[in-house]
This record gives structure tokens, C-alpha cells and sequence, in this order.
């Protein structure tokens, strides 16, 4: 055994062209920036959906504002149809899900700051990282296509139950619907590369002295994040694949007519579901904590709990999937299993909503834009996980099984929570991306006005949806017992409106800081992370010589710090001693 | 470990450091591949089991529709490939052997690296070609993934003998027949694909020595799955 397995040298790279550098770029901070502006538009893209969506529930029968562009398959006359209304419906779950928020938090968050933050280079396999950024376009473009085919995109919603979305003659969509297997299958394997990528990164290239436990906590929660993903999207993959040879082949994996089983998709669509729904929170709650203890100034509560809890969320996450089948005719005793073991992560959950309450507690706040964001996301995450205590228990599950209850739920935590998350994030680390400052000013107007109608558009869904509305009815003035709470959809739509529109605040503040941005200072959040030790916005190869960590990622407020209230890890005391650094693994 | 010098160069700019796993990161970014694919295989093969015993009548008896035999020899390829896959690590670990050569006082000659890749490929594109000259040959007879054609022979045979060929269940029997072996098939080209492609870029130049050898490790840890996920499906598919 050799100890000096690495002597640190310059990392060398000769200018590169603009295609090279920022196209096809194998730099984990480009493929980041790569994937933060394409999932941003499809964002959008959900949003606009979103917005045809709540248009129908308010107005229904109204013709639709600058509906005269659609085609006539799916508005006539300005109203939407119904087979368009589902369609919106589907496809806004499906892009908000998978182009949207996971690669928001997966693509752009795992592949910025898992190097930056653990002091390495690049990516353990920066080519195999511009695959998957490359195979994600083309997911999202070949899901995007679907709706310039015949008979357009699925109509089965996002989960795709069967029978209806194996049988082209129910569902009365044909190329749609293979484009959306299609199209699941190459995000699964874009994931499944990135994933196993930020895994081995996590695992071989820590810089000397980034024990497990110095980690921060954001790079603990995309670790085991990339887990779940390496794990839960093969199954995905296959199940994709027998739906998508149901509606070529004519296979029968799903058809009960066959002899297949059509609860047997639910049982695989969930298997992966859960794992997902996790994968969508896990990196928003890591990037809180980091911004959390930052705006409080004082280490993160209850570190090690932290990590133990993500983990215990993470494997609670494999055995609970049978909570979003408690009606759909599975054995009732099963029911129960699920029940209990999806009330056990309440404990996990809970342990982190109190660290990140204690690590508040009498800190020294400062109010900064992503810090606001930071506790947007722990407010209305609780609302979101108390609410899904709610469906979690049986009995309770049964009345709002498939209402707007879900839908504010699910809302609450995927909108309240990972978006929010997703602003905090954005703003913080947008300096160490392009080396500019977003304003703060319209940072707060944008986060006060988000949350304000944010709250109005999605907390009226839980009355709604107790009063019996369910989730993807087309018109809910058909039914007399619900035409009273119509005028709260009218309210709920108009909020709608408001929020849509507020994020232009956002939009305009994104892209006019990228050209007239204040320019940054090198540590303008006076963080610990290792990635303010570089310029910003940072230099391809990141670090000229291999870093050195000396401590723990949340050393605010340290007594050995001076006059400053924060000790970044890179940062050598006189005390502190160089870590020794490891041999490199044989490669035989 | 006594080849740091090598090991310096493995990942550049030098990465390094933190005591990881003790595995390369090729090796380990392998390992976690091979995960995800048995999470791939298990939905596949999961919901094979689940569909057949929920299934409302009996399945085909076996060996009725398919080839055994011929599968039973192409089984034994597979495994065959998997020795020389073997013996092709071998060589280059023992020491720097690319080819063919004598040992004294053995009447046989010892194959290097070259010889016994070279023997992996021939065997596991053999492999593929069976399958898909099976594959041929039973839709030739009727058998497809929707179950028994009509008019084909095999529709005949089935309703002369409706218990041996499983015909109320024969659309289960196809679909998950052809999708299993299917995208078991996918994964052994994809293998030989990978193994072509390291032959001429690396084995054939020789950039491969007893101190570096990562490719042929990590391509045969691939293989050694893909074969041993074929031997459970030979044995659920074909023999049960």
C-alpha cells in the first residue's frame, strides 16, 4: 500500500469552442445549466397546460381566451373538448413530474453542486453525464411530439392506468401513447446513467478530508436520491415497455379480457411511484437544510438525524406504494400493511420539519431570498405531509380517494415543496453558475406574492375536494351536489391566473440578472461550502490542485471563526493539521 | 496495491481521495449499472410470475411450443462464453499474454487475451443468431406476442389439444415469452457490441496490461450477469 497515490497537479484544458464548451460539453456545471434552462421551459409548458386546466374547472363551457389557435380536435368553437381537457390533464402530470421538477432537482442540482461540493473535478464519468443530459432532451422532445399526432397525447393520465391506456380501441389514442412509453423508456435510462454517475462520484471522489459525515447535507440527500433513481426507474422502464408492446405487439400483459391483469400496472407504475415521489422531495429537503443553516447562522440541527432520516425515508419509501391502491380493488389486508408502514414516515419527516424549526430557533436570521424560499418550503411541506397522514389512513382515504384533496396534496408538497425548494436553490447557487447576483428585490415581491397566491389557488382544493369533486372531472357543473362550491372553483382559477402570472417576475429576473446581474462577490452568501472557494462563476476542471476539507459543512457561528460568523470547510487554522490522502483504488 | 504509479493516471485530473470504496470507479459505476438491471429484469420477470399464476387457465406444457433442446445448446454457449470470458481475464491478469502459446510440457496450447475474447464474441453473437433463428421459426408456426396466430399450424395443433398448448392463457404465454428472451437478446448484442468495440480499440492494440485492465473486468462483470440472468430464464421460461 502506497500513500501518496496522487500527487495534485494543474488540471489542464485548452480554450474550447462555443459548441464544445456549451453544447456538447461534458462539464458537469454546463450539463447542469444545460438541463436547468431545458427543464425550466418545460416548466413552463406544464404551466400552461395548468392554466387550460383551471380555465375548463372555472369557466367550463366558456371558450377558452386565444383558444382559436388550437386545432379543431381540441377546441371547438373556443371550448375545450373533453378528450383535449384529459390530454391537459395527463400530460401537465406528465411533464411537471418528469421534465419538470426531477431533472430541476436531479439533473441540475446533483450534477452542479455533487463536484463542487465534495471537492472534485468532474463527474466520475462526465461522458456517460452528457448521455444523460442528451437522452433527457430527447425524452421531453419525443413527449412534446406527442401532441402534433393524430388523436394526440395520452389520455389516461399520468399514471397511465390499464386497461384504458393499453387498448387503443378505449382509450382512442394510438401513436400517443407509444410515444409516451417511448418516451419514459429514454428518461429512464438518462436517469438511470445519471444516477449511477452522481453514485460513483459520491462514493471515489471525495477530496481528502471529506469524510461521509462532513458531507453536506445536500449532497447526502442526491446520494441516496441517486439510489432511489438507479433502483426505482428500471421498473419503470419495464413496465413502460409491456404497455408500449400492449398498444404494438398485442401483447396482453394488461388486458383482463386476455387473462392479463390490469391491476398488476398499478402494482408496477407504484412500485417505481413511490420511490419517485421521494426522489422529487429528497434533494429539495437537502438544499433547504444547507440554506437554512446558512440563513440561521448556526450549524444544522441535529446533523447525523438528519442523514438517518433521509435514509429512513428513502427505505420506508420501497414498502409503501400500496397507499395510492387502497381503492382500486387490492386485498384489504394488504391495505392495512400499507397504511401502517406509510404513517411510519411520518417520523422520519417530522424529525427533519423539527431540525430545521431547531436549527432556526434563536438564530441570527437572515431574511435573504432563498432563505424566505427555505421556509416557504418548510411550512408548506408540513401542510403537504399532514394532509397525506390524511390518505394515508384507510378510512379516511376512502371518501377522498381520487378527489381535489389529492390534488391539493399532492400540490403541496410538489408545488409548496420541491418549487419552492426549487426558487431557494436557484437564487442561491445562480452565482456560482453565471457569476451574477439576482435582484433581491424582486426576488422577495416574486417569493411573497408566490406564496400568497399559491395558498389561494391550492388550499381551497382540500374544501373542494372534501365536498366530493373529484380530481379529473371536465366540468363539475353537471353534478347539482356540487354545483354550491362552483364558485370557490371560479376563486381557485383566478388565483391560479395570479400565481401563473406572478412567475413572470421570476422569468424576468432570471434572465435579465444573467446579462445585468450585480456582479458577484466570491462568497456572497458567507457559506461554508467547499464551491465558494472557487471564483464565480467557476473554472472548467473546478480546482487547479485537488482541495482540502478541514471540517463539517455547518460551522457557523464557531467560536474559532474570528470576527466572521461563519468557517468555511476549505479554510486551514493554524490548528488544523492536512488530511492524509487515500491510495487510489488498483485497477486490477 | 503496489502499482501506485499506474493507479495515478487512472483518473484524471487526479481525483482522489477520500477512502472511497476501494473499487474503481469503472468497477463501481458497473456494479450500480448492474442494479438497476436487475431491478429492470426483476419487473419482467416479477410480473411473468405474477401474470402465471393469476393466470384463468393452465399454461403450455412444456416443450410443446418451444424448441428445448436447441435452447438447451444454445444455454450451453452462453455458459461457454462466460468460461472464456473467464479465461480471457485470466490471461491478461496473470500477466501481459495476448496470444496463442506453448506451455511446456502441456500438449495444448494456452490462449491469451485475444484468443479467448475473440472465442466470448464468436459464442455469444452464436448465441444471438439462435435466437433469432428460433424466433423466426416459431412465428413461422404461428406462435407471436398476441398468442397463436389464427390458421397457423400451431392454432391447429392447440385446438386439437387445448390443455398441452395452453390455449386460453397462449396471449400471456407469448407476450411474456417474446418480451423476457427479447430484451435478454438486447442485452447479450449490447454485450457484444461493447466487446467488438474493446477488441479493436483496446485488445488488438494491446493498450491492455496486468496493472490496467479495467475494460475486460468490467465488460466481463456484464457478461457474467446477463449470462446468469439467461440461466433463470431458461429455467422459468422454458423448463417450468
Amino acid at each position: 500500500m502506497t500513500a501518496v497515490a496522487h500527487t495534485p497537479t494543474t488540471a489542464h484544458h485548452e480554450p474550447m469552442s462555443f459548441w464544445r464548451k456549451y453544447i456538447f460539453s461534458t462539464d458537469h456545471k454546463i450539463i447542469g445549466i444545460q438541463f436547468l434552462f431545458v427543464s425550466l421551459f418545460f416548466l413552463l409548458v406544464g404551466g400552461l397546460l395548468a392554466m387550460q386546466i383551471r380555465w375548463q374547472l372555472g369557466f367550463p363551457g366558456k371558450p377558452l381566451p386565444g383558444g382559436g389557435i388550437l386545432p379543431e380536435t381540441m377546441v371547438v368553437n373556443g371550448v375545450i373538448l373533453p378528450e383535449y381537457y384529459v390530454q391537459l390533464v395527463s400530460m401537465h402530470g406528465t411533464f411537471m413530474v418528469f421534465f419538470a421538477i426531477m431533472p430541476l432537482l436531479v439533473g441540475v442540482y446533483a450534477n452542479f453542486l455533487i463536484p463542487l461540493k465534495i471537492g472534485a473535478h468532474d463527474m466520475a464519468f462526465p461522458r456517460i453525464n452528457m448521455a444523460s443530459f442528451w437522452l433527457a432532451l430527447l425524452a421531453g422532445l419525443v413527449m412534446t411530439a406527442s401532441f402534433f399526432v393524430p388523436n394526440g397525447p395520452i389520455r389516461s393520465g399520468w399514471t397511465n392506468y390499464a386497461p384504458l391506456a393499453a387498448r387503443p380501441d378505449l382509450s382512442g389514442v394510438t401513436v400517443g401513447q407509444m410515444l409516451w412509453c417511448v418516451s419514459i423508456v429514454v428518461l429512464g435510462l438518462s436517469s438511470v446513467l445519471g444516477s449511477l454517475n452522481y453514485i460513483t462520484t459520491v462514493i471515489n471522489h471525495r477530496a481528502p478530508g471529506m469524510t461521509w459525515f462532513r458531507m453536506p447535507l445536500s449532497v447526502w440527500a442526491l446520494f441516496i436520491t441517486a439510489i432511489l433513481g438507479v433502483l426505482a426507474l428500471p421498473v419503470l422502464q419495464g413496465a413502460a415497455i409491456m404497455l408500449l408492446f400492449d398498444n404494438v405487439l398485442g401483447t396482453h400483459f394488461f388486458d383482463p379480457v386476455a387473462g392479463g391483469q390490469a391491476l398488476l400496472w398499478q402494482h408496477l407504475f407504484w412500485f417505481f411511484g413511490h420511490p419517485e415521489v421521494y426522489i422529487l422531495i429528497l434533494p429539495a429537503m437537502g438544499m433547504v437544510s444547507d440554506i437554512i443553516a446558512n440563513g440561521s447562522r448556526k450549524p444544522i440541527f441535529g446533523y447525523h438525524s438528519m442523514v438517518f432520516a433521509i435514509i429512513g425515508i428513502a427505505f420506508l419509501g420501497w414498502i409503501v406504494w400500496g397507499h395510492h391502491m387502497f381503492m382500486s380493488g387490492m386485498n384489504p389486508t394488504l391495505g392495512s400493511t400499507f397504511m401502517v408502514s406509510t404513517l411510519l414516515i411520518a417520523v422520519p419527516s417530522a424529525i427533519k420539519v423539527f431540525n430545521w424549526l431547531g436549527t432556526m430557533w434563536r438564530g441570527n436570521l437572515r431574511f435573504h431570498v432563498p432563505m424566505l424560499n427555505a421556509i416557504g418550503f418548510v411550512s408548506m411541506f408540513t401542510i403537504g405531509g399532514l394532509s397525506g397522514i390524511f390518505m394515508a389512513a384507510t378510512p379516511v382515504d376512502i371518501p377522498l380517494h381520487d378527489t381535489q384533496f389529492i390534488v391539493a396534496h399532492i400540490h403541496y408538497v410538489l408545488f409548496g415543496g420541491s418549487l419552492f425548494a426549487l426558487f431557494a436553490a436557484i437564487t442561491y447557487w445562480y452565482p456560482k453558475m453565471f457569476g451574477r447576483m439576482m435582484s433581491h428585490r424582486i426576488g422577495k415581491v416574486h417569493f411573497w406574492l408566490t406564496f400568497v397566491f399559491y395558498n389561494m389557488t391550492f388550499f381551497p382544493m382540500h374544501i373542494i375536494g372534501m365536498g366530493g369533486q373529484m380530481r379529473r372531472i371536465y366540468d363539475p357543473t353537471i353534478y347539482d351536489f356540487l354545483k354550491p362550491q362552483q364558485p370557490l372553483n371560479v376563486f381557485i382559477s383566478y388565483s391560479a391566473f395570479a400565481l401563473f402570472a406572478v412567475q413572470v417576475l421570476f422569468a424576468f429576473n432570471f434572465l435579465w440578472s444573467l446579462k445585468f446581474g450585480k456582479k458577484a462577490p466570491q462568497n456572497p452568501w458567507d457559506d461554508n461550502g467547499m464551491e465558494w472557494s472557487l471564483p464565480n462563476p467557476a473554472p472548467h476542471g473546478n480546482w487547479e490542485r485537488t482541495p482540502n476539507v478541514y471540517r463539517g459543512p455547518y460551522e457557523f457561528s464557531a467560536p474559532e471563526a474570528g470576527d466572521k460568523d461563519f468557517l468555511p470547510q476549505f479554510v486551514k487554522l493554524p490548528t488544523d493539521r492536512d488530511p492524509v490522502p487515500a491510495p487510489l483504488p488498483a485497477t486490477h | 496495491m503496489t502499482h501506485a504509479t499506474q493507479a495515478l493516471d487512472q483518473m484524471r485530473p487526479p481525483y482522489p481521495a477520500e477512502p472511497g470504496s476501494g473499487v474503481y470507479s469503472n468497477k463501481l459505476g458497473m456494479w450500480v449499472f448492474l442494479a438497476s438491471d436487475v431491478m429492470f429484469f426483476t419487473a419482467l420477470i416479477g410480473s411473468y410470475i405474477v401474470l402465471r399464476f393469476g393466470a384463468p387457465g393452465e399454461w403450455a406444457r412444456p416443450g410443446a411450443v418451444l424448441n428445448v433442446p436447441l435452447t438447451g445448446l444454445n444455454t450451453f454457449l452462453l455458459i461457454c462464453s462466460s468460461v472464456s470470458m473467464v479465461k480471457a481475464y485470466a490471461a491478461i491478469a496473470d500477466g501481459k499474454k495476448y496470444f496463442l502459446r506453448k506451455v511446456p510440457g502441456k500438449r495444448l496450447q494456452d490462449g491469451g487475451l485475444k484468443f479467448w475474447l475473440l472465442i466470448t464474441i464468436i459464442c455469444g453473437a452464436g448465441f444471438v443468431s439462435v435466437q433469432v433463428v428460433e424466433y423466426i421459426k416459431l412465428v413461422g408456426h404461428g406462435f407471436t406476442p398476441a398468442g397463436y396466430r389464427e390458421g397457423s399450424l400451431l392454432a391447429e395443433h392447440a385446438a386439437a389439444d387445448p390443455i398441452k398448448y395452453g390455449l386460453t392463457v397462449a396471449g400471456l404465454y407469448g407476450s411474456s415469452f417474446f418480451t423476457m428472451t427479447g430484451f435478454h437478446g438486447f442485452h447479450v448484442t449490447c454485450g457484444v457490441i461493447s466487446m467488438l468495440y474493446l477488441y479493436f480499440t483496446k485488445v488488438l492494440p494491446e493498450k491492455y496490461s496486468p496493472q490496467d485492465y479495467r475494460g475486460i473486468e468490467v465488460i466481463g462483470l456484464y457478461w457474467h450477469f446477463v449470462d446468469l440472468v439467461w440461466i433463470i430464464l431458461f429455467t422459468i421460461v422454458y423448463l417450468i
